[in-house]
């Protein structure tokens, strides 16, 4: 996964054709490549202020990222900060106001009718609410069976695929004919997960996929994922508020503050130096096993709201190193370290001078 | 909840080996319906009702239009006839019998009617939103701003005299409301993460309607629906009373009632029976609707 950097000085001229582009990370040593591309991704929603008046909510701003065929791109923020609206945009379940995203080079967009369907196969989801996010009204086959129903397979075929799939998340096939509310949320998860595969996709989305499941249940979840990505080589965009979930099925984490991507790295280098104050922040509110050890400093303050969210940099209000330039500029996306990538003025070399792609978007 | 097979909670990464296969959802409904006595009661009247109503020839040997001027308002328990005479004569058992055949018509079928095109406009109001849904739901606020019985007594005058006519009245009487109540019902079921995977696997709006939406805001449409059974029966009687409906000497259970008004005096409790089916029918559908929705509420989340 690679991250737009906005900076047109660490990129050679010849990298044809996804110029501003930056690879960094180990896995682009293999040649892997890029399955899903997002650029300056933005959404707002409509809210009403009152009769006649509407306000609206930033809920993403200027996203932008990739991801690379076969790996795990980890995407943390508190709630309400755009990661699951990112995910929807990503899969067409809401229409982005600005921005692109490619998958395989082909901008989703652009695609209409069975074209798109076609391709819209390749990129599911696994839902956080393993309660709502299956008919209550349907069998577990059923359910399975449904997209595969959509798409034209007959009757036997689906069968065969719903047993081999049940199969693939350890369930048993018997667990066909059983309803949502005759399952556990971990086996219902399981469900969900063989949902999600049917259509046999290419990059699967777990938006909180574990959240709601107690601790040893995400184990066995998190390890069925991790596994069902060696085994079909999955790619895997997946989103969390729990850190430790992310660190661990992650090849690199997006942390993302009020709708806007402010840093990016490997798991290895967010967790052994974070750059920006609020990653810094996230990763001392991780509670200690150990009762002795004193509370880190919380950070203060509420999230702004979205609605008016703060000038320049959004993490401003809450931030101790806060400085004038903070409330006049948006700061950039530089890589301070090698795959290393960091929103922030404090490593802004020569702030004012910001130019690229980041700095229009964002005007 | 202990009728449920239960799987074992903490599922082991390998495959459960002992997954049985439970009952299904419609076979643990009829249990749990079963076990309801006020349900079971209530259901079995209205089958008898009914029943009752379609051998009315075999049960009764009185022909229900024909009466003998000489044997008027006899009370309860007179020799041959059982449940007495009405003002004309005619022996009041057969009468409530056949009358039983266009009352439980005319409160079944525009129930049926409005539930469909209710729902149909309710679900698709409810899944679009945005100006279609306004449309269709103002529109429908605009038949409900009129009385029930104002609005169905209109639409009778207007389409003529007639059982056919009336059962059209009242079911246009009762689209708007079974459209309301499957409008908030479709509105509770789309924000659910399933609609979204439905979507995701590219299915159409009509498919998810019909095969995810539907199931899923049957339940209420249909306690509603089956509570306005009773209500269908009385507005007909009602539309009967005014000419507007079943016309006599065809018997009804609300034209008798009316027409027995003026025996009240001489026989009250014959005067009273039509009312006592009326509110025996109109009783047992509650209560069916009650017991429906509690065995129906099987723990959805």
């Amino acid at each position: 996964m690679t991250m737009h950097t906005g900076h047109s000085g660490d990129i050679e001229a010849s990298t044809p054709p996804r110029t501003g582009w930056a690879t960094h990370s180990p896995e682009t040593l293999t040649r892997s490549h890029v399955l899903l591309s997002v650029h300056g991704l933005r959404k707002r929603f409509p809210v009403r202020t009152g009769l006649y008046s509407k306000a609206y909510v930033s809920a993403v701003d200027s996203v932008s990222f990739t991801v690379e065929a076969g790996t795990t791109l980890g995407i943390v923020g508190e709630s309400g900060c755009g990661k699951s609206a990112t995910a929807r945009l990503i899969l067409g379940l809401t229409e982005p106001d600005a921005g692109t995203v490619a998958f395989e080079g082909v901008d989703v967009q652009t695609l209409t009718g069975p074209r798109r369907k076609t391709l819209r196969r390749n990129m599911q989801m696994v839902f956080q609410d393993p309660y709502s996010a299956l008919n209550p009204r349907m069998s577990i086959g059923e359910s399975i069976a449904f997209p595969l129903r959509v798409h034209g397979y007959s009757k036997s075929a689906q069968r065969e695929r719903t047993g081999i799939l049940l199969d693939q998340v350890g369930l048993h096939p018997n667990h066909a004919s059983y309803y949502p509310h005759q399952m556990s949320g971990g086996q219902r998860q399981r469900v969900n997960i063989a949902r999600a595969l049917a259509l046999e996709p290419r990059l699967v989305i777990a938006d909180e996929a574990v959240s709601a499941l107690d601790k040893s249940v995400q184990a066995q979840v998190l390890n069925l994922l991790t596994d069902l990505q060696e085994r079909l080589q999955l790619t895997y965009i997946f989103i969390s508020h729990d850190l430790n979930v992310v660190q661990y099925v992650s090849d690199r984490v997006l942390v993302m503050y009020l709708g806007q991507v402010v840093e990016q790295c490997t798991p290895e280098g967010l967790y052994a130096e974070p750059l920006h104050p609020y990653t810094k922040a996230l990763l001392a509110s991780i509670p200690d096993v150990n009762p002795d050890q004193p509370l880190a400093a919380q950070l203060e303050g509420e999230i702004p709201s979205p609605l008016s969210p703060p000038s320049g940099c959004r993490f401003r209000t809450r931030c101790a190193a806060a400085m004038p330039i903070c409330a006049a500029e948006r700061p950039q996306m530089i890589q301070e370290r090698p795959g290393h990538f960091v929103a922030c003025h404090l490593y802004s070399p020569s702030a004012p001078a910001g130019t690229g792609e980041e700095k229009t978007v964002a005007a | 909840m202990a009728a449920i097979v239960q799987a074992p909670a903490a599922v082991p990464s390998t495959a459960d080996t002992d997954a049985v296969a439970p009952r299904s959802y419609l076979a643990e409904v009829c249990t749990r319906f079963f076990h309801n006595r006020a349900g079971v009661s209530a259901v079995s009247t209205l089958v008898l009702l009914a029943v009752a109503a379609i051998v009315a020839p075999l049960l009764s040997p009185y022909d229900p239009l024909i009466g003998n001027a000489t044997r008027r308002l006899l009370p309860i328990g007179s020799a041959g006839h059982l449940l007495g005479t009405d003002e004309q004569g005619r022996d009041m058992l057969t009468r409530l019998l056949y009358g039983g055949r266009l009352s439980l018509l005319t409160g079944t079928l525009p129930v049926i009617v409005a539930t469909v095109i209710g729902t149909a406009i309710g679900a698709t109001a409810g899944y679009l939103r945005g100006p279609v849904g306004a449309v269709l739901m103002r529109t429908m606020d605009m038949l409900y701003a009129f009385p029930a019985i104002m609005l169905a007594i209109a639409i009778s005058a207007s389409l003529g005299p007639g059982a056919k006519n009336s059962v059209l009245a009242i079911s246009v009487v009762f689209i708007p409301p079974i459209s309301r109540v499957a409008e908030a019902a479709t509105r509770r079921v789309i924000f659910l993460e399933y609609i979204d995977a439905a979507r995701l696997s590219g299915a159409s709006t009509a498919c998810i309607l019909m095969s995810q939406v539907l199931p899923n805001i049957f339940n209420p449409i249909f306690v509603y629906a089956s509570g306005l059974i009773g209500l269908s029966i009385v507005v007909a009687s009602g539309l009967s009373f005014l000419g507007m409906g079943a016309r006599p000497p065809v018997p009804e259970w609300g034209f008798m009632l009316n027409s027995l008004r003026g025996a009240i005096y001489v026989q009250p409790w014959v005067a009273a029976l039509p009312g006592f089916l009326i509110f025996a029918t109109s009783m047992s559908c509650n209560m069916m609707s009650d017991a429906l929705r509690d065995a129906l509420d099987i723990k959805d989340a």
